[in-house]
């Protein structure tokens, strides 16, 4: 008999042999078939290819939101055609960082949201807003983080309320919620939001400032984002949904394959030390 | 390696070797902010800031924490945020059923502070990661606060402080509200405890906050009051630093 | 009682395509007391007669409020409204914590028909012997459905359900164009009531304690008039009894009046339906 205290009662592996799992241990059999590794069942505990940053503003009559198109494997840039901006109905962004994969789930689920809402509930109707799918996606996240089998992103859902109010709201693995004027994911909450909040210090500040405005911030924050996030990429998707106020119809454009203008690297030269020749 | 091993020490170091050790997806996290209930004669408060944070970020300067429930009950979950909002969702779905089931009559305080006691404890092995405070007023008209410990455990009380400088406001509470370590000047007696008026009460509350903005990183941006009376429930808001 | 080879079960269809077990079912609707229902552009109005079993009785709830943007009205066996209306009650509950939206009627309602159609396809299972008129203000406007056992859902700018509800349809449909621009909900409930009063059978007139209203609307959830409430709609209405009645004081004087002659739905029913065990 095996006295070792954690594998107690168990045969002595020197008289018997390895311990054969297929015999007693039932309950983790597959696994121990699969890969004969000690773990338990196991869900995702790390993302592989991911997403970085989502960065958002709300401006007087609309809403903008940007995301770059780089996937990494780790350090690596694994792909650099990854679109993380997400249409849903006719007035919705969904960006998403993190898991790529995960995001290919989330794609597939408000797909079907989307049909089954607006075809088969309203036979080709437009009632999908911004705040349905956010409540929704919050509830997804909510109920996999309680599973303990996240979905390993950030979201955020930018769009209009039912009042045509610009609305943009945040979720994330653990479920957690918040909303504000201004949000980004990952590094971009270290970098953008600093930038994006000197734009629109408070909340209610947003309707002070125009389309122009916002657009030029996002465009700031996308750079520097590629400055010095190393994940980042120098092309990005962005889209703008507003409202015309002559018309009251809401508008929707969406920019892919937008470079990250005015870059300046002229510091570069002036780089000494570690691999640099210069001395 | 040793093959026999006595100690206790010698057991866990057998298990480190052998066993993987279980990295494992972490459920929660704090998202600061935090919360405080006063219960008056006829009134009862529950104030909170408005900050949610994660780690040494700001999320949001505004985001409402304390939920008027309806029927009167005042309700807060700070601590994690997701647990909160979903605890707070749960109450107001049950009352909804409450009154379907009971025609349309009022949820008593006492009631509601049982049957949350009940949604908290559900989840005895996984807990919701949050200090919970509801406020109304009872059968006689009376300021109600009761709290909750993470698995349901309660009180009613006269005054709690929770969440990330509960610790911080709590003594203040005690001295200013319950008269803890108060002496009547020129005797050998405690001040007895008396019921302070809503505007003491609210002037209690913004300077528990302002000190507690000052000292706590996870609190500021500003401070939301419900005010709950045999009236009806009305809101204060104060900004608070947002450093 | 007649025989019927084909009236065993929902499964089998009589040699001419009907389903008895459903017919039977749409007759038991008939058996319950009136409810109505009617919509302009910003309101619906739903009112209804509600009976009691005996006098030291109490009266039968005929209007279920769902949610605060939707309710329902009843005429059949009031048991499977109980459960109809709180399978309404957890969907529209859902859909408000999933989608942070209130339900829209025609959402609500097919999920009522689709459990409805089911029973009319098992071997075992018998169909809800109740019909439902379901008002609800969404972000699609105002509407008002008829629920059938059948599992068939039809929407309505006016609607009537239960015994002898032809009166109140009949009512309805002379005055179809005032309704649809009526914009006061005070003169739709009016026209509500003066349509439930058509349903009256002789000796019955509207009471604050056996009518009941409800509206819901822009700008105004759903709400249930009841006993001392209903007071003040019926103080609104020129008469609380049957036109046919009042017709028929003006002529008691000159003749004895066999008044059998007025509505065939009086004839499918004895006086004594108001007991009647099928009754809500």
């Amino acid at each position: 008999m095996n006295h070792d205290p954690y594998y107690w009662g168990r045969p002595s592996d020197e008289v018997y042999g390895q311990y054969n799992y297929n015999i007693a241990n039932a309950k983790n059999v597959e696994q121990h078939n699969q890969n004969n590794s000690n773990f338990p069942k196991m869900n995702t505990q790390q993302p592989i290819i991911t997403g970085t940053s989502v960065i958002s503003s709300k401006f007087k009559n609309g809403i903008i939101i940007a995301a770059d198109n780089v996937g990494s494997y780790g350090s690596l840039m694994r792909f650099n055609n990854i679109e993380r901006l997400i249409k849903v109905g006719s007035q919705t962004i969904v960006g998403i960082s993190g898991d790529i994969s995960d995001l290919q789930y989330i794609q597939r689920i408000l797909d079907e949201l989307e049909i089954q809402q607006e075809v088969y509930d309203n036979d080709g109707g437009d009632f999908l807003i911004a705040p349905n799918v956010h409540e929704y996606l919050s509830r997804v996240m909510y109920n996999r983080r309680s599973n303990m089998n996240p979905l390993w992103n950030s979201i955020i859902v930018a769009g209009f309320d039912s009042e045509k109010k610009p609305f943009l709201r945040y979720v994330d693995l653990l479920g957690v919620t918040y909303h504000a004027s201004t949000i980004a994911t990952g590094f971009g909450s270290h970098l953008a939001i600093p930038l994006l909040r000197n734009l629109i210090p408070e909340n209610k500040d947003y309707i002070n400032v125009n389309e122009e405005q916002a657009k030029k911030v996002i465009e700031d924050s996308m750079r520097v984002l590629f400055y010095r996030d190393a994940r980042s990429g120098e092309v990005y998707s962005y889209a703008v949904i507003r409202l015309n106020e002559e018309t009251g119809k809401i508008e929707f454009e969406f920019n892919k394959k937008t470079k990250v203008e005015d870059q300046k690297w002229r510091f570069a030269k002036d780089i000494r030390g570690y691999g640099s020749t210069q001395h | 390696m040793n093959q026999v091993q006595t100690t206790v020490a010698s057991e866990y170091s057998s298990e480190i070797n052998k066993i993987p050790i279980e990295h494992r997806f972490n459920p929660y996290s704090d998202n600061g902010g935090t919360v405080l209930g006063i219960a008056g004669k006829d009134f009862a408060v529950l104030a909170g800031d408005t900050r949610q944070s994660e780690g040494y970020s700001i999320q949001s300067r505004y985001e409402k924490k304390i939920h008027n429930v309806g029927d009167n009950i005042l309700m807060t979950a700070n601590g994690f945020a997701a647990d909160g909002v979903e605890l707070i969702d749960q109450f107001k779905q049950q009352l909804k059923w409450y009154k379907f089931d009971n025609q349309n009559q009022k949820l008593k305080i006492g009631s509601a502070a049982r049957y949350i006691q009940h949604l908290l404890y559900n989840k005895r092995f996984f807990p919701f990661y949050v200090h919970t405070l509801i406020a109304g007023l009872d059968d006689d008209g009376k300021g109600a606060i009761y709290s909750y410990d993470p698995v349901g455990s309660y009180e009613r009380e006269q005054c709690r402080a929770g969440g990330a400088a509960a610790s911080l406001i709590m003594p203040f509470l005690d001295n200013q509200v319950n008269f803890k370590n108060q002496m009547i000047p020129g005797t050998n007696e405690n001040k007895t405890i008396e019921f302070l008026e809503l505007d003491e009460v609210i002037k209690l509350v913004r300077d528990a906050f302002t000190s507690a903005g000052e000292r706590h990183i996870y609190v500021g941006d500003g401070l939301e009051i419900l005010i709950v009376t045999k009236e009806g429930v009305r809101t204060e808001y104060y900004p608070l630093k947002r450093d | 009682m007649f025989r019927n080879n084909y009236d065993n079960d929902t499964v089998t269809y009589s040699p001419t395509g009907r389903l008895f077990q459903v017919e039977y079912a749409l007759e038991a609707i008939k058996q319950g007391s009136a409810a109505v229902g009617l919509t302009s552009k910003n309101h619906v109005v739903l009112v209804a007669l509600k009976r009691n079993a005996e006098e030291l009785g109490s009266y039968q709830k005929k209007i279920i409020k769902i949610d605060s943007h939707m309710g329902v009205a009843l005429a059949g066996l009031a048991p499977d409204a109980r459960v109809l209306s709180n399978y309404l009650k957890k969907k529209a509950m859902e859909n408000k914590l999933i989608f942070d939206k209130q339900i829209q009627t025609y959402k609500a309602v097919l999920s009522i028909a689709d459990k409805a159609q089911e029973n009319t396809q098992g071997f075992g299972s018998r169909p809800y012997g109740v019909g439902l008129l379901i008002a609800g203000y969404d972000e699609t406007g105002s509407h008002l459905f008829e629920f059938q056992p059948s599992g068939s859902v039809l929407e309505y700018f006016g609607a009537a359900i239960g015994a002898r509800s032809q009166a109140a349809r009949t009512y309805l449909e002379r005055n179809l164009e005032i309704i649809q621009q009526e914009t006061e909900v005070e003169k739709l409930i009016v026209h509500g009531l003066n349509a439930l009063r058509d349903t009256l059978s002789q000796d019955v007139e509207l009471t604050f304690k056996n009518t009941t209203v409800a509206v819901v609307g822009k700008d105004q959830e759903f709400i249930t008039y009841d006993d001392e409430d209903v007071q003040q709609w019926l103080d609104k209405l020129d008469s609380v009894s049957n036109a046919r009645n009042r017709e028929e004081e003006t002529e008691e004087n000159t003749e004895e009046n066999t008044h059998e002659t007025n509505n065939e739905d009086n004839q499918d029913h004895p006086t004594n339906e108001d007991r009647m065990e099928t009754d809500e």
